[in-house]
Parts: structure tokens; C-alpha cells; sequence
């Protein structure tokens, strides 16, 4: 530590110096000895020993016995004050000690002979002093003081500072410092700066030059000692070159030579194991999975007649010009088909990529979604179940049926020929007179109207004051009287508009009634004449109902009358009223329905009721139902009867027309679905095999029936002709249609309050 | 009397079907490892027609499995093999848990493995059997092949789908089997007639994936392992069939001109077979070296009942593909490194082209850029710099445009910087009345022979066309009635407006007008008559017979609204175009 410019002297000097230093010092310190025995507590020979302490050491030195008692046995009395040299010295140990170095004696040595040489301080005291220490080395803890590592503020409160080795007290040096003192010293005392407070012995000792220099060095980072080169060759003890002579020269062992039976012992048992099959042998790399062969190379046919249920995967659909990366224009989206697309649930699109346009190859993009295609394809392949489903490949055309042309079923009307305006209101029902001269229809203006047939023209108006809701002429020739049904009444009219003989025959038959007193008056049903002005007009009978009345019909002969009344809740539906007599009278007892419409057979006493849906059919006579018709609709809206009597026909609200033959079945015999909306009337013809139905959609469908005397034969139906020509309105198209009597022409009443006669 | 009562579900078709747990259960799989099973053996669900009765009243949604297929499963060797795995992953686990790692390394040595071949000869009998299901493999693997080497599956797996559809794509150069070429906005579309069975196969473009999350990556990888084997199988018995060596070799012409140039660019000799190989630029290996094989002429079998036309028909459509398969012959091509070089490459190498490319895009090249004898560079850029004056400067589009057309197209339409015609899928083929865009009317004229006609011509052309579909809406759905109807109108509104003038007590002004002379079209009125017969005939249809014949209709008819509205999108394109044009003009 302390090895300062030293080096340049040789060993030899250095050993000179020593031996005389010893010299000296061995004959001060026996003399000290001698006093030391004699008086070792009193303070003042501590003092004056003081000095000579360390001159022990250097005896025990010499003897080479390095003990620390020896060393430490010097420093009793170390606890008083000092001069300034000693503690220099003092202050050189505390440094030794910090930097924890090891310091070699002849180092020792070195820096006190430079010290003696160089220092101003040369007296022979001084050489003593520093003799004292000369084996002093760096790892010994501060050896005065035996209270070790503790924090030294422990003993402020203390006037000592700690023990000596004997157990004795070292006492704080006086120290007379304040604050202004230091101060002072700090202004005035140049070697402040290198003065350091030895708190373990409480002294402040000041550093040598050397001292501060050692100070700086270790703060930079560097070796103490100046001359240590610390970038010295190294000696390889081992290296490339071969050696004469062996490292060891211990001869080999018997192991290595022997050979091992726990390692016999090891591979026996491996070997047992596979011979066991415990272990198996390594397997060869099996690089088979690249490894082809011609594996069709036998086909046998036997395998294939396995595999018929087999389906293979259909193949994905091939891409269209939509998929092109640059696809003709007119397959892009526009902005609607695209905001369309992007609504649209991904199940629903009918593409699952939006075309895109690229003008270049380079510009075309990774497709996003292509891994997801591949995967759902792979889905598609092990998930989906597979069906062999037949296609069914029809030639449309082969699905019609062949029917006979209607050119060959002529006659039947074919174009409209007139027109009768007049009404303001929707024209509910229209009649043809049996002479198929006069036409009478009924509106909701609360008139009904008489117009000539062949000249469109309107004869005759009658006011009645009531919405019409049906007409029916007289079907015998003999007379000519008009029936009206309007709210709860059933006027009968006599319009007069025939030979004199025919209307005085039907005045006849009105006034007839007169002589024939009704028997019960008190019947729901009351008979009137009409009056005044009524009477001009041509209205003779007024049949008072209890309720509203929908519908009347005559009867083939002309004497009985049929009126519905639809009500659900009683059996008054249908009254039959014998003009001549002017009775009336209820034929059922019971409710069966909502009656719709009722009908007389045209030669057989009987009588047609129909509800909802079905038809009833009556025998007048018996007094009993003998049959009971299903229409298969919802809801019967109309019906007409054969004149041959055998085939019934029913419109109904839900668009369907059946056709009942009443020798085959209960059932429709047919049912035409050709009408888009409900069939509002539906009428045969007297003469020709025709039969047409009127429909809210606006049109007439006239339709060939033939029905052959041969029950075997079934009837042929064939629609031969639509025919369009009522403007719809208010949702209802055409609400009446009849055939005139002997001509195939057909009259068809609409809501757009005009009559039109086809022909 | 009586006897024993009969159970439910224990007869009928309750018994030919099984719910896959049950057959999971039966099988002692795990779901994983039944998929797996399933997809190797191309076992799927069957859905059976009375679901309730199948599924012991219940109506929950059940997969159900035909019994007999899991039957079939039940001694499939790879079902023990399956469970060897089981147990080599628990073994597996149990070293390393104890930290063995010498078992750990003894175990993975003996790592259960198993084959597909079997399988792939049992579900493909005959090897055409295999050749019509191929279209799939070849997707997966043009898939697998463009994966990169890390993470989702094995790398040698993707290794193998690499070499595999190298070893296909030589294939079909080699038999020149490709017939149509389409680029669609998912990929590249091929179509190669391989033994008379069409084959088309997806090939992605040339990008990184983007892998999606939610894609179960394990099945994929299992359909992969089928489709390797098969695609194995089918390459060696192709190549053998064209007496070409498998694995395949390079001839030994090419080999040696290939090696003097690039063998100190690449590092491996085994590495480099490959790439050489995919470069597609050279020619195969034969085992018999035949210089150019003569193709046989076909005999000719008159077959009875086979009238001479359709021989003809026949002849001349081979003859037509023999012309196509020589398409590219004797034009040599040079492709620019911004062009997809494969996809190039393969398609002109399969009809006959020379092709070459630059040295640093890819081993193989043969011909450099100044070589005088190209015909055609094959350039995507705007422009470009440097142009020799001995050969077309064209979009690659045209080499496709050409395969689907079978015939060499003029190059004006394609040159750089020109706007492209649209690309055409090759695949449809249209119908009557089916939407024929005008460029494949185009083309068909140029396949004809006829000399493309002045662009106003086409356009005339066109609107006739146009107008002939209108007409024929009009006679789908032609009502004569209307026409009657507005005369009917007419009619009804003069007589309204007499009607008004006399209830307004105005005398009728009598005026004779002249009446018009009505000329009656006597064909016209026929079809009318029969279009109207037609019409009530179909009133008497039965309900289930117009059921049908309404949904033939529906679908007829929707199909020709879409034409409609095809050729309506495309003439307002037109004319927009067109006015655009006279704007620019002025």
C-alpha cells in the first residue's frame, strides 16, 4: 500500500537500513521495558511511554512471532493525546484499514525510510516511531481499540471511547474544538482538506501527499502500487507443446482396463428386453409416405359391385363470367344491387363475392376468404349427408292436357257486343225475361232498370227506394212479372212490357190472389198491395219479411217463390211463396247454416239450399233432405243448377268453381281453380252445353259443359272462352252473370255499374 | 294367444341408423379421432326419411350414420392404429413428466405411423373412380403447397404437396391436357381433360394466407394426408401411362443445359431438383426416348345407328382440339418478372410455347430478353422502356384469353396500357335464351372465321339482338286481351263522353267519321288462337300438374328477366360509353 518512488533502491540498501533501525530500536525498547514494569498505571509514565510502545513490537518482531498479543500489548496507553506526527501515523493505519489492501512489510519498510528520507521530520524519535510499525500489515483491525465494528456513537455519552486488550479504558483525546474553531481551522489551516477524524480514536489525523495520491488512485480505478504492471505476460501451464515429463506420473488404474460388470449387467438386461420385445429396436425411417406405386395396377370388378351405394361428392360449380377478374360491365353491381347484397343474409346472397373490376392482372388481391371456401368444402364432404334426388325433367308442354278447341265448341259468346250504362250504383243482380227480349236489373241506387235486349236501351226505371240486392223474372212465358228483392222486402213487379194478353194474364195472376183470402194473416210473412204512385210504376205486390232479403228465385212453373234471408241465429232463412194463393210458408224447422243461395230443380220436385259449404238438396214432396253435397270451399258464394237437373255447379269466395254431378258423388266431380279472386255468380245456359262464371278479378269464364245422356260418360268440361271487360272497382269485379234464354250470348252485371252483353 | 308384444323401434329403419355418439361409442373413438376415421374412409351422415320414427319419437337434430358404414368401420385396421397413437401420446406424457428423455426419445422413434394406401384402393376401385374425384386433392394441395413452412401444418407435408402438384402440373404439360384457363378474383381456374374426365382445380394467387382463426385446421390437415396419397397414386399411374419416369426426371438434353447455368446459385442438389422441376421450362425423361411420338390415327368404327353427321361432328371436333393442343407452337415468349410466371409458364408449356424468363426470377431460364427469335413478351406495366421492334408487347391476359378461345388472337386489344376486353369464363355455356355477352359473340365470330366487323356494324348487330329478346319477352308473356282492352277502352270512352254530352242535353253531334280498315294479320290471329288455347288448356290443369308446370315457368321465366336485365345493364353501359366518347370527341 504504502509503495510509493521507493522501488529504485536496491533490496540490499534497504536491508542495510533495517538492521541498524532494529539495532536502535532494540536497545530504546529494553530500557522502556525496565520502566514499564515499574509503573505502568500512572498517567504521566503513560504519556511517556507512549512513545516507546511500539518498540515492544519490533522485539516480538525479531522474534518472528507475529502474534497479535504482542502487537496489541504496545498500545495501552494509546487513548491520550499525541502530536501531530504520531497521529500521521495513526491516520496511515485507519487508511491501511479502509482500503482493506494487503501491504507488505518490505513495502513498510520502503515508506518509512523515504519518509525518513524526504520528510522535514527527521529526529531520532521519530525513526522510532516508525520502527514501531514496520511489520504492521493491513489486515489487522485498528489494534488500540478493541470494541470492534459498532458505531462509534454509542460511546459519545461516555468520556471513553472503548478498551484496551487489558480491559482498560481508552479515553477521548481533550478535545477543545467548537464549531468556531473548526471554522477557523477550516479558514486558516491549509491541510484542512487533508485532514480526516479518526473516529475510533476520536484524533484527526492529516494525510501525506502520498497518502492522497494512494486516495486518488483507488478512486480512479487503479492498482495502489504504480509499478504493478497488470497487463503481465502469462505462463500457460498447459499448451501445444508436448512435454518431456508427464503432469502425474501416476501409473493407470485396474478399472480401465478391467471391464465393467455393472455396465455387463446394464447391457444384459437391454438385451433381455429385447429379446422379450420389452424394448424394440430401433425402427427404420420409414420415408414410405412419398413412396408410389401403381396401385390400380389389379382392377377386379368384384370390389366395384361393392361400392353402388356409393355417391361420390358432386363437384363444385364451375364460375361464371361474374367471377372474372375482369368481368364484362354489365355483371358489376350497381349501387342498389350492392347495398342489396350487403342487407342480405350471407345464406340468402345468390353470390357469395361481390364482382369485382381489376384493370390489370398485377392489381388482382389475395381472395380473403379462400382458406374459409377450402375448409367449408371440406365440411361439405364429411358432414353433409348425400342424396341421390331425381331430377324430374319435364317438358312443360307435356303437362297440359289435351283438350278439344274450342273452335269446334262454337257457339259461345266470344266479344262484347253492348253496353247498358244507366245505373250509378253497382249492379247486383240482372235477370233476362223468358222471352230473352227485356233484361232487368237491380242496383244499389234503389232503381232497377228494364232495358231492351238487342238496342241497349234503358225502357223503363222504377225507383223502389232501397238498395237492390236481387231481380228475377218470371221464368213462364204466360205472364210477365218481375221479382225484387230490396232490404226486407220482396216486391213483385209487373212492368208490362209484353203483348197485352200476357200482361193482363199476369194481372191476372196478381189479382187472382185477391179472391183467395190467406187463411193465417198472422204469419212472420205479410202480403200487401201496392199503392198510389207505386202502382204506376208497376209494383202490384209487396211480401213483407222479417229480415233483409238476399235473394229470390222462382220456380220453373212461375207460381212459387223462394226468398233468403241469411241469418244464423234462426230457422227463418228461406220462406217459399205461392203467388197465386199469396201464402207463405217456412219448409224448415231447423237451422243448418248460414244459407247462401237456394234453387228449384227445374222439372223434379226439388228444392236446392246452400250454406257455407255445402249444398243441401230437398225433396218438396217427401219432406225430406236426399242429399248433401261437399263443396270442398270455404264459403259457396253462388250456384246454379242444370236444366237437365242432374249437375249442379258453385262458385265460391275462395276462387273455385266445382262441379257436382249428382249421380256420381257427393264430391265435386271437378273443380276449376281458374279464377285469381272469388266467384261471385256463376250460371248454365237453357240450350247450349255452356256454363260461365263471374269473378271479382274482372272476368267471365265461359266454359263447355256437354253432359251425355250415357251415365257412363262423364261430362266434358272445357273452358273456351274468357272474356274481360268490367273495370274493377272498389276491390269488385263483375257480381252477376246469366245466359240469355235461347241465344249464346251472356249478360254479366259489374260493379262499375254497367251491364255487358257478350255475344 | 296373443304372444309377445311388440317393441317399438326395434325394427324397420329405427334399426338401419345410428346417432354418431352412438357409433363413437361403438368404435371406442374419440370425435376427434371418428372424424378423422370418417374423412379417411369417406363415411358421411345419411338423413333418413322419417326422421321422428329413426330417432325413437324424439325430434331432436341428430346425425345419423347408416349402421352398416359403421360396421365397415369397425375392423378398418387404422381404427387399432388410432388407439397405438392414444397410447403413444399418454407414454409420451408419462416420460416426460418423469423427465426420461431417453424413453422420450426411444418413444418418438417408435411413433406409431400408418398408411392410407387401402384405403385410397378401396374407396377408388378403379383408377378412373379416383381420377373423377381428384378435383378436390388437387384444390387442397395447390393450397397446402402455397402455405408457409411454419406453424399450421407439418413442413413436410407442405413439401409434399409442393413436389406432388409439380409432379401434376408436368403431368399435364406433358400430355398437353389443359383445355381451359380461367383468372377469377378467388384464383386461377384450370380445366385439363386427363382419360376423357374433366378435371378443374383452384389455384390461389401467389400471397401470404392470412389465416383465419376460425378454421379447424386438424381436418384440413387429415383431408390433406387423403389427397397426398391419391394424388401420389394417380401421378405415378399418369406418368407411367405416358411412359414418363416417376419419380419424374429431367430430360437429360435440358438437365444438362440447366445445370451448366444455375448449379452455383443453389445450395443443394436435392433442393434444386425440385425447383428445376417446377420451373416447368424443361421437358421430361422417358423411359423409351421417342424423339416427337406419332399420334395414332384412330381407327374409324362406324357404329350402327350413328348417322354420318354426328361422325363428322365428332372428327372435326378432335381435329379441333388436336389444332388447339399445337396452339402455342413455334412462338416463343418471354414473361417479365412482374407476370405470374407458373401460372404462365404451365399454361403455354401445355400448348406447345417456348417460354423463358429472367435469370433472377427463377432457375430454368433459357432464353435471355435479347434473344431476337421472341415473338411475344408478356408484360403487366404501363410501359415500358426498352422495346424491340420483332415482338409484341402484350397483357398476359391474352395468353388465357387465347387457350379459352382455341384459337390465337389478334393482339391489338391486349397491348400495354390498353384498356382490356373482359375476361370470359371458358366454363359457361350458354343456352337458348340464355345472356350471351357480346365480346363471346365476338369471339365466336373470330373462331368462325369471320373478320371482325367495323365496331358500328357490332352495334347495330347488337340492338337487334337486343330487339329480338324484347320481342320474345313479349311473346312469353303476350296478352293479346290488352291490345282489346285499350280499344275496348277507346271505345268506352267515347261512348262516356256521348253519354255525358246528352245528359248535359246537348244534341248529339252526328258526324260520320271514317272508319279504319283493320288489317288482320292471318298468322298472327293463329298464334293469337293458340296462345289463348294454350291459356285455357292450362285453366284445367290439375292442381299438382300446375303446381309443377308453375315452377318451370317461374324458373324459365326468372331466367329470362336476368337475361333481360343483363342486356339492359349492358347497353346503358354502352351508351354511356358511347356518349362519353362523343364528348371526348368534341
Amino acid at each position: 500500500m504504502e509503495e510509493s518512488s521507493g522501488s529504485m533502491r536496491s533490496s540490499k540498501q534497504r536491508e542495510e537500513m533495517k538492521k541498524v533501525r532494529e539495532k536502535t530500536a532494540r536497545k530504546r525498547s529494553k530500557e522502556e521495558e525496565e520502566e514499564q514494569d515499574q509503573d505502568q498505571d500512572q498517567d504521566q509514565d503513560q504519556i511517556f511511554n507512549f512513545n516507546n510502545k511500539p518498540a515492544e513490537e519490533e522485539e516480538e518482531d525479531e522474534d518472528l512471532s507475529d502474534s497479535e498479543d504482542s502487537v496489541y500489548s504496545g498500545l495501552e496507553d494509546s487513548g491520550s493525546d499525541s502530536e501531530d506526527d504520531e497521529d500521521e501515523e495513526e491516520a496511515l493505519d485507519a487508511a491501511a484499514d479502509d482500503d482493506e489492501e494487503e501491504e507488505k512489510e518490505e513495502q513498510a519498510q520502503r515508506t518509512e525510510e523515504r519518509r525518513r528520507k524526504e520528510g522535514g521530520v527527521t529526529d531520532g524519535k521519530e525513526e522510532q516511531k516508525k520502527d514501531e510499525y514496520e511489520h504492521d500489515s493491513s489486515d489487522e483491525e485498528d489494534i488500540r481499540n478493541t470494541v470492534g465494528n459498532i458505531p462509534m456513537e454509542w460511546y459519545r455519552d461516555f468520556p471513553h471511547i472503548g478498551y484496551d486488550l487489558d480491559g482498560k479504558k481508552i479515553y477521548k483525546p481533550i478535545r477543545n474544538k467548537d464549531e468556531l474553531d473548526d471554522f477557523l481551522d477550516k479558514m486558516e489551516n491549509p491541510d484542512y482538506w487533508r485532514t480526516v477524524h479518526d473516529k475510533q480514536t476520536g484524533s484527526d489525523i492529516i494525510l501525506s501527499d502520498d497518502q492522497v495520491e494512494l486516495v486518488n488512485r483507488l478512486q480512479r480505478g487503479q492498482f495502489g502500487d504504480v509499478n504493478f504492471n497488470e497487463y503481465q505476460p502469462s505462463v500457460e501451464f498447459f499448451s501445444k507443446d508436448v512435454m518431456i515429463h508427464p503432469v502425474t506420473n501416476r501409473p493407470a488404474d485396474k478399472r480401465s482396463f478391467i471391464p465393467s460388470l455393472i455396465e455387463k449387467e446394464k447391457v444384459s438386461k437391454l438385451v433381455h428386453a429385447i429379446k422379450m420385445g420389452w424394448i424394440k429396436p430401433r425402427r427404420v425411417e420409414d420415408d414410405s409416405r412419398g413412396r408410389y406405386y401403381d396401385l390400380w395396377s389389379t382392377e377386379d370388378s368384384s370390389i366395384l359391385a361393392k361400392h353402388k351405394m356409393h355417391l361420390p361428392a358432386p363437384k363444385i360449380p364451375l364460375p361464371g363470367h361474374q367471377e372474372s377478374y375482369n368481368p364484362p360491365p354489365e355483371y358489376l353491381f350497381t349501387d342498389e344491387e350492392r347495398a342489396l347484397w350487403e342487407q342480405q343474409d350471407p345464406s340468402d346472397r345468390k353470390l357469395p363475392f361481390v364482382p369485382v373490376r381489376f384493370s390489370s392482372l398485377r392489381q388482382v388481391p389475395a381472395f380473403p376468404r379462400f382458406i374459409h371456401e377450402r375448409f367449408e368444402r371440406c365440411l361439405d364432404l364429411y358432414l353433409c349427408p348425400r342424396q341421390r334426388k331425381m331430377r324430374v325433367n319435364v317438358n312443360p308442354e307435356d303437362l297440359i292436357p289435351k283438350l278439344p278447341k274450342p273452335k269446334d265448341l262454337q257457339p259461345f259468346p266470344t266479344t262484347q257486343s253492348l253496353v247498358y250504362q244507366g245505373h250509378s250504383g253497382l249492379v247486383r243482380s240482372i235477370s233476362v225475361s223468358p222471352s230473352g227480349q227485356w233484361l232487368a236489373s237491380g242496383s244499389d241506387d234503389g232503381s232497377v232498370r228494364f232495358w231492351e235486349v238487342r238496342s241497349s236501351r234503358c225502357m223503363k226505371t222504377v225507383q223502389v227506394g232501397g238498395a237492390v240486392k236481387s231481380v228475377a223474372w218470371n221464368p213462364n212465358p204466360s205472364v210477365c212479372l218481375l221479382a225484387v228483392a230490396l232490404d226486407s222486402v220482396v216486391l213483385l213487379l209487373s212492368p208490362s212490357l209484353a203483348d197485352r194478353q200476357v200482361v193482363s194474364a199476369s194481372e191476372r195472376l196478381l189479382s187472382g190472389q185477391d179472391e183467395v183470402e190467406p187463411a193465417e194473416g198472422a204469419g212472420p210473412v205479410t202480403w200487401g198491395e201496392a199503392e198510389g204512385e207505386e202502382l204506376n210504376q208497376g209494383i202490384r205486390l209487396r211480401i213483407q219479411h222479417p229480415k233483409a232479403v238476399h235473394q229470390v228465385v222462382w220456380h220453373t212453373k212461375g207460381d212459387y217463390l223462394a226468398s233468403v234471408m241469411p241469418d244464423h241465429s234462426s230457422h227463418l232463412q228461406v220462406f217459399i211463396h205461392q203467388v197465386s194463393r199469396r201464402r207463405s210458408q217456412n219448409p224448415f224447422r231447423r237451422n243448418k247454416g248460414l244459407v247462401q243461395c237456394v234453387s228449384f230443380h227445374p222439372v223434379r220436385p226439388y228444392f236446392f239450399v246452400a250454406t257455407q259449404r255445402s249444398v243441401r238438396i230437398y225433396n218438396l214432396v217427401k219432406q225430406e233432405m236426399t242429399k248433401k253435397l261437399q263443396a270442398n270451399s270455404k264459403w259457396i258464394s253462388s250456384m246454379a243448377v242444370h236444366p237437365g237437373g242432374d249437375h249442379v255447379i258453385c262458385g265460391s269466395y275462395d276462387c273455385r268453381l266445382s262441379w257436382f254431378d249428382l249421380d256420381l258423388s257427393t264430391k265435386p266431380y271437378k273443380m276449376l281453380r281458374h279464377h285469381k279472386k272469388a266467384v261471385r255468380g256463376v250460371a248454365y245456359h237453357r240450350v247450349y252445353p255452356l256454363f260461365a262464371s263471374a269473378s271479382d278479378d274482372g272476368s267471365v269464364i265461359i266454359c263447355h259443359g256437354t253432359v251425355y245422356n250415357d251415365l257412363l260418360q262423364n261430362p266434358l268440361i272445357v273452358p273456351v272462352k274468357v272474356l274481360r271487360g268490367h273495370v274493377i272497382t272498389h276491390d269488385l269485379g263483375v257480381l252477376d252473370v246469366t245466359f240469355h234464354p235461347t241465344q249464346p250470348w251472356i249478360f254479366s252485371s259489374g260493379a262499375d255499374a254497367t251491364i255487358r252483353l257478350f255475344t | 294367444m296373443g304372444g309377445l308384444q311388440k317393441k317399438k323401434f326395434e325394427r324397420g329403419s329405427a334399426t338401419n341408423y345410428i346417432t354418431r355418439n352412438k357409433a363413437r361409442k361403438k368404435l371406442q373413438l374419440s370425435l376427434p379421432d371418428f372424424r378423422r376415421l370418417c374423412i379417411l374412409k369417406g363415411i358421411y351422415p345419411h338423413e333418413p326419411k322419417h326422421k321422428k320414427k329413426v330417432n325413437k319419437g324424439s325430434t331432436a337434430p341428430r346425425t345419423f350414420y347408416l349402421v352398416k358404414d359403421i360396421r365397415f368401420l369397425l375392423h378398418e385396421p387404422i381404427v387399432g392404429k388410432f388407439r397405438d397413437y392414444k397410447v403413444f401420446v399418454r407414454k409420451l406424457k408419462k416420460a416426460y413428466g418423469k423427465t426420461e428423455w431417453s424413453a422420450v426419445e426411444r418413444l418418438r422413434e417408435n411413433k406409431p405411423t400408418y398408411k392410407l394406401d387401402h384405403i385410397i384402393k378401396e374407396r377408388y376401385p378403379s383408377f378412373i373412380d379416383a381420377l373423377r374425384d381428384i378435383d378436390d386433392a388437387l384444390c387442397m394441395c395447390f393450397l397446402f403447397s402455397t402455405f408457409a413452412r411454419t406453424g399450421k401444418c407439418h413442413v413436410q407435408t407442405i413439401q409434399l404437396c409442393r413436389r406432388l402438384t409439380v409432379e401434376w402440373m408436368n403431368y399435364v404439360i406433358a400430355a398437353r391436357a389443359l383445355r381451359k384457363v380461367f383468372i377469377s378474383i378467388k384464383g386461377i381456374y384450370y380445366q385439363a381433360e386427363v382419360m376423357g374426365q374433366p378435371i378443374t382445380w383452384l389455384v390461389p394467387y401467389q400471397f401470404s394466407h392470412d389465416h383465419p382463426t376460425d378454421v379447424d385446421y386438424r381436418v384440413m390437415a387429415t383431408f390433406t394426408e387423403l389427397y397426398t396419397t391419391l394424388l401420389g397414386f394417380i401421378n405415378f399411374r399418369l406418368y407411367h401411362s405416358l411412359n414418363l419416369l416417376y419419380p419424374p426426371k429431367l430430360d437429360s438434353k435440358a438437365a444438362s443445359e440447366l445445370k451448366e447455368e444455375d448449379e452455383e446459385d443453389f445450395a443443394m442438389n436435392s433442393e434444386c431438383y425440385l425447383e428445376k422441376l417446377s420451373a416447368l421450362s424443361a421437358s421430361l425423361a422417358r423411359v423409351v426416348s421417342t424423339a416427337e411420338e406419332e399420334e395414332a390415327e384412330l381407327d374409324q368404327f362406324p357404329v350402327e345407328g350413328e348417322d354420318m353427321e354426328k361422325m363428322e361432328a365428332r372428327e372435326k371436333e378432335q381435329k379441333q382440339q388436336e389444332a388447339q393442343k399445337k396452339l402455342f407452337e413455334g412462338l416463343k415468349f418471354f414473361l417479365n418478372r412482374e407476370v405470374p410466371r407458373e401460372s404462365l409458364a404451365f399454361v403455354i408449356r401445355c400448348f406447345g410455347g417456348e417460354v423463358s424468363w429472367d435469370k433472377s426470377v427463377c432457375i430454368g431460364s433459357t432464353y435471355e430478353v435479347t434473344d431476337e427469335t421472341i415473338t411475344h413478351q408478356i408484360v403487366d406495366r404501363p410501359n415500358i422502356d426498352q422495346q424491340y421492334i420483332n415482338r409484341y408487347y402484350i397483357q398476359p391476359q391474352w395468353v388465357y384469353d387465347c387457350v379459352n378461345a382455341k384459337i390465337i388472337l389478334p393482339v391489338e386489344d391486349y397491348f400495354l396500357g390498353v384498356t382490356l376486353p373482359p375476361h370470359l369464363s371458358p366454363f359457361v355455356e350458354e343456352k337458348e335464351g340464355d345472356y350471351v355477352p357480346p365480346e363471346k359473340m365476338k369471339i365466336m365470330a373470330l373462331q368462325r372465321g369471320e373478320k371482325p366487323a367495323n365496331e358500328e356494324e357490332e352495334e347495330g348487330e347488337e340492338e337487334e339482338e337486343e330487339g329480338e329478346d324484347e320481342e320474345e319477352e313479349e311473346d312469353d308473356d303476350n296478352d293479346d286481351d290488352e291490345e282489346d282492352d285499350e280499344e275496348e277502352e277507346a271505345e268506352e270512352k267515347n261512348l262516356k263522353k256521348m253519354e255525358e254530352q246528352r245528359s248535359q242535353g246537348k244534341s248529339l253531334q252526328v258526324k260520320v267519321t271514317p272508319g279504319k280498315v283493320k288489317v288482320e294479320n292471318p298468322a298472327r290471329l293463329e298464334q293469337e288462337e293458340k296462345a289463348e288455347e294454350k291459356r285455357l288448356a292450362i285453366m284445367m290443369m290439375k292442381k299438382k300438374e300446375k303446381y309443377l308446370y308453375d315452377k318451370i315457368m317461374f324458373g324459365k321465366k326468372r331466367k329470362t328477366r336476368e337475361a333481360n336485365k343483363l342486356a339492359a345493364k349492358r347497353k346503358a353501359y354502352d351508351d354511356a360509353e358511347k356518349a362519353k366518347k362523343k364528348k371526348a370527341r368534341k
